[in-house]
């Protein structure tokens, strides 16, 4: 095939160049030999025959691309010159390539994020089949143990579906007691992800036989590993669970780390047990909503069809139970991202910053470009001699193309290096330490792939544009004064335009940058209904200790008196989970005078804590009407509660709270309220007001105490003190003692991300921006070297030379920043979604802005500047 | 085709047609022939491009319609000459049919009055 024979002659190169050659050669040998013969002189038949043939040299070039139409070997050629071309001007490569590089590299880091917390799959066989079942209500994604059960036996549409639900324990064997994170499932779950184990078994449906009767616990690797020292001998040993004994029976393997994409638990309970570690059972109650549901579809059905399914399925159970399972709903998500709670926000979030890396990506191509044009502009003289002699625009074409991709691949490579390592890092990162939060950001295949496209696609768009250049050169002007053709419009041509916009799309970062900055700022400083600082956090795990919900009580009350006697200390409280620190429940709330407690007559949902006397002072909350509890509260006292201002307007409108009464949840108790605080932040910085209750701790039955102790002391010597008072209590109660504004890092983190990212996305921009203007200005100068010397010798002044050297790269760094600023002001919609409280409009951050492109164009134009003044005339003058 | 006197006789498509034809006239020919050959048979009328004659031979050889091989002339110098293939023969039938029917096209638009 002709095919074949094209491939074969890229190999046997040589020969069929010097075969064409040859062939050449006979032609205007035969046709002198003719000439000669007709009577010519030998040298007149020479000249006649030359030219009469042509060029030579593009007839072979011709023939040659005749043959080598695959044009691999054209290609080779191309890229040996470009890349000899580049070596001649390193300036303009390092500059282009350092472009390029922080433009793909932004870019594939935010890809190769988004890739792990959104396209990438649970590490189990059948994670395409897996799906989560939460309630219809958006943000509400847990279920009851018994609706679990129902859903469970009545549906069709999956093979099996499991429950599982994340807490903390502690393990001891014999000693001290650590605190680990863990998971407690539903017998089947492991089956249903068709795990195996690595060592030993797992626990299956049929050892669960009742409340508490498997006591056995799977060891992740990780565990395995650090806290037994990988020994296999492990395996049928006891370990105690918060003082409960349970039996290793088998250890995961490697990769395996559960449901859950970014917190890897250390150990699994069978959910039957779950008593034993949290201390209470919430299987009984149906409205007691603490579990995720994951279930795998049956082969061939889809989400839409078993969405259906279960529904019909909770259509019975609000006939069966009403009151319970009211508006009872079923809807299926993608499991693994803690039921959606951080997937919204990471998502939105993330393609924010996606659009944002473009933008800077679009930004560093607009600088290739300019770039480009401005070799392309230098080397017209070139070009024009290149193509007076016979060379085809369509061949310079292909070089300058091939330069441009070149630069792009050496860009992307570097860029991606860099990537790669940043996103290596940020995989070994633990952002939080009492959480075991893995964000696994392995660049993988697509990752890459990625990579070379971006690569690619920014190496060419650029490298076209010099094109239009190149096409329009008019030859004897340009070898005459080897200027540059006319501009586009008017007096700014388009190496103008792209300049101005790379400028807009920094001053746009930076104003983003800036925003986010002042947002996070304000947020931190917004009311949160407490006063961290000055304050320590003591967390005593009571279920740890053996403590059941009953015991806790006398125990508290010790901690607070033998806390508050400590030198000082000037309050002191206890509530069950402080806010903000990533917990509390929530319930629904009745007006007085409901009989039907079914969820759609509750007036709000409002949180709830436990306090005991004297929290209000240790937090710094302001009672603003009432009394706070006393130790004369007990179980057997008519029920009190503390609320909100929030929940005190809901339910009571603008008449007094104190006195009131409303009920909750089960609606089996009436409480009166005894006292209304001040408003503040319970589940995270950027909430809006909700309603929140509080319970005296001697009413509530609830084990988990974290000791608020405020006092003047430093935190060194406050902790020190209270660690001795607390070990003097019970000397095996775990305790964690922090002060409270490190607990608020878990709440801050997403804002601080966002700040990163933006202040990260802001500074590339402005590097961009300096690289650009750099460019421009050095190149305006460099060419105007001459002129400038003239105006110099013919007396101009400093300032003269320096507007006429930098007047129009300072011209567009003007123009460009406004359009960015207006840009930014206009984008105030999507910077608002990203960082609570992020108003442009906030004049901080406009002149913060001014400031930044100002200082951009000072920095980048201090050296062009320098030479222009340091402008030599009669030097000038006399070179070229 | 020649630059400066003759009116401008687009031989483009058209150079195949003729290259083929000479050669299936005179068996085994090099490219100076070839030359000779149209330019004599269209009584000085054409005049091929040597720059364009040896691009498409090379063109054709690669398309299978001819191949060459290195011989002596008859004045004793190396050339290569080239030969119709059987896949030529058919190329050929079918270049000839379809400058026929466009001679008949314009002709018929021609004689429209």
């Amino acid at each position: 095939m002709a095919i074949f024979s094209r491939i074969a002659n890229l190999f046997r190169r040589t020969q069929v160049d010097r075969e064409i050659e040859a062939e050449l050669q006979a032609h205007i040998a035969l046709r002198i030999d003719d000439n000669i013969a007709a009577g010519m002189s030998p040298a007149e038949a020479r000249r006649d025959a030359l030219l009469r043939f042509g060029n030579r040299t593009t007839t072979k070039e011709r023939v040659t691309a005749a043959d080598a139409t695959l044009t691999i070997e054209s290609m080779a050629r191309n890229v040996r010159y470009a890349f000899r071309q580049l070596r001649r001007s390193p300036g303009f490569a390092l500059t282009a390539i350092l472009t390029l590089a922080l433009g793909i590299g932004a870019n594939v880091v935010v890809f190769g994020v988004l890739n792990a917390i959104i396209l990438r799959p649970l590490n189990v066989s059948n994670a395409d089949r897996l799906v989560q079942l939460v309630q219809k209500q958006v943000g509400f994604n847990n279920q009851s143990y018994p609706d679990y059960i129902d859903f469970k036996t009545r549906n069709t549409a999956f093979t099996d579906l499991a429950a599982y639900r994340l807490g903390f324990a502690g393990m001891s064997s014999g000693g001290a007691a650590q605190k680990y994170m863990d998971y407690e499932v539903s017998g089947n779950y492991f089956d249903i992800l068709g795990v195996q184990p690595a060592l030993g078994r797992f626990f299956h449906q049929t050892d669960e036989r009742g409340p508490n009767s498997a006591p056995y616990v799977v060891l992740s690797d990780n565990l395995w590993r650090t806290r037994f020292n990988a020994d296999p001998r492990v395996i049928g040993t006891t370990v105690d669970l918060n003082k409960h004994p349970f039996t290793i029976i088998g250890v995961a393997q490697k990769n395996f780390n559960g449901t859950e994409l970014f917190v890897w638990p250390e150990f699994w309970i069978p959910i039957v047990n779950e008593e034993q570690i949290e201390g209470y059972s919430f299987l009984v109650k149906r409205f007691n909503h603490g579990l995720y549901v994951i279930g795998s579809l049956k082969p061939g059905v889809t989400p839409q069809q078993a969405t259906e399914n279960l529904n019909a399925v909770a259509h019975q159970m609000t006939h069966e139970h009403p009151t319970e399972d009211d508006s009872l709903g079923a809807r299926l998500i993608k499991p693994g991202l803690m039921g959606d709670v951080f997937g919204a926000a990471a998502r939105s979030f993330l393609t924010a910053i996606m659009v944002l890396a473009m933008l800077v990506l679009v930004a560093a191509c607009a600088n290739l470009a300019g770039i480009c044009a401005a070799r392309a502009a230098d080397r017209t003289r070139e070009l024009a001699i290149r193509l007076s002699i016979g060379s085809t625009r369509g061949h310079i074409l292909r070089q300058l193309l091939t330069e441009a991709v070149l630069v792009a691949l050496a860009g992307g490579a570097a860029g991606t290096i860099v990537a790669v390592a940043m996103l290596g890092a940020l995989s070994r990162w633990q952002p939080i330490a009492q959480y075991p939060i893995h964000v696994t950001v392995v660049a993988d295949a697509r990752v890459y792939g990625i990579a070379i496209v971006l690569s690619l696609a920014s190496g060419i768009l650029p490298g076209l544009l010099p094109a239009r250049q190149v096409w329009r050169t008019d030859m004897m002007q340009a070898m005459r004064s080897g200027a540059a053709a006319p501009g586009l419009m008017g007096r700014f041509s388009l190496r103008d335009l792209l300049l101005a916009v790379q400028i807009a799309l920094c001053a746009l970062l930076v104003t983003a940058s800036l925003v986010s900055l002042r947002g996070m700022e304000r947020s931190l400083h917004a009311p949160m209904g407490f006063s961290p600082q000055g304050a320590m956090l003591a967390e005593a795990d009571m279920q740890m200790a053996g403590y059941s919900d009953k015991d806790a009580l006398p125990v508290q009350r010790r901690l607070i008196e033998e806390a508050a006697r400590v030198a000082g200390v000037t309050a002191v409280g206890t509530i069950d989970q402080a806010p903000l620190t990533g917990g509390g429940s929530s319930t629904p709330v009745y007006r007085d005078g409901t009989t039907d407690f079914r969820n759609s007559n509750s007036v709000a949902e409002s949180k709830y804590f436990s306090i005991s006397p004297g929290y209000l002072q240790a937090a710094d909350t302001h009672l603003l009407s009432g009394h706070d509890f006393t130790w004369a509260d007990s179980p057997t006292t008519p029920k009190v509660a503390i609320v909100n201002q929030f929940f005190a307007h809901t339910l009571f409108g603008d008449t007094a709270a104190v006195g009131q009464h409303f009920f909750i949840g089960g609606g089996s108790v009436r409480y009166q309220v005894v006292g209304v605080i001040e408003d503040g932040k319970y589940d995270s910085l950027t909430e809006d007001p909700q309603p929140a209750l509080f319970f005296p701790v001697a009413q509530s039955n609830e084990a988990n105490t974290t000791l608020v102790v405020r006092s003047q002391l430093p935190p060194a010597d406050l902790a020190s003190a209270l660690n001795r008072v607390l070990t003097g209590i019970d000397s095996s109660l775990p305790f964690t003692l922090r002060p409270w504004t490190d607990e608020l890092a878990l709440v801050l983190f997403p804002a601080r991300i966002a700040t990163v990212a933006l202040g990260v996305m802001g500074l590339l921009a402005a590097m961009l921006a300096v690289t650009g203007v750099f460019g421009m200005a050095a190149y305006s100068v460099s060419k105007h070297l001459r002129e400038l010397g003239i105006r110099v010798a013919l007396g101009a002044r400093r300032m003269q030379v320096m507007r006429s050297a930098l007047g129009r790269p300072i011209v567009l760094l003007l123009s460009g920043s406004v359009a960015g600023l207006l840009g930014g002001v206009l984008l105030s919609r999507l910077l608002a979604y990203l960082v609570y409280q992020a108003t442009p409009r906030d004049p901080l951050v406009l002149l913060g802005a001014l400031a930044a492109m100002t200082l951009v164009g000072l920095i980048a134009t201090w050296i062009p500047a320098s030479r222009a003044l340091a402008v030599n005339p009669a030097q000038l003058l006399r070179e070229e | 085709m020649a630059k400066s006197d003759s009116p401008k006789n687009d031989l483009q498509g058209n150079l195949d047609l003729l290259v083929l034809k000479t050669l299936s006239n005179t068996g085994s020919l090099h490219g100076y022939g070839i030359v000779l050959h149209i330019q004599r048979a269209s009584d000085e009328l054409l005049r091929v491009e040597e720059g364009s004659l040896y691009p498409a031979l090379h063109r054709m050889e690669q398309n299978g319609w001819i191949v060459s091989e290195w011989a002596m002339t008859d004045t004793n110098r190396r050339a290569k000459y080239y030969k119709l293939t059987a896949a030529g023969r058919r190329q050929l039938e079918k270049a000839e049919e379809s400058f026929d029917q466009l001679v008949k096209a314009v002709r018929a638009v021609l004689r429209f009055a």
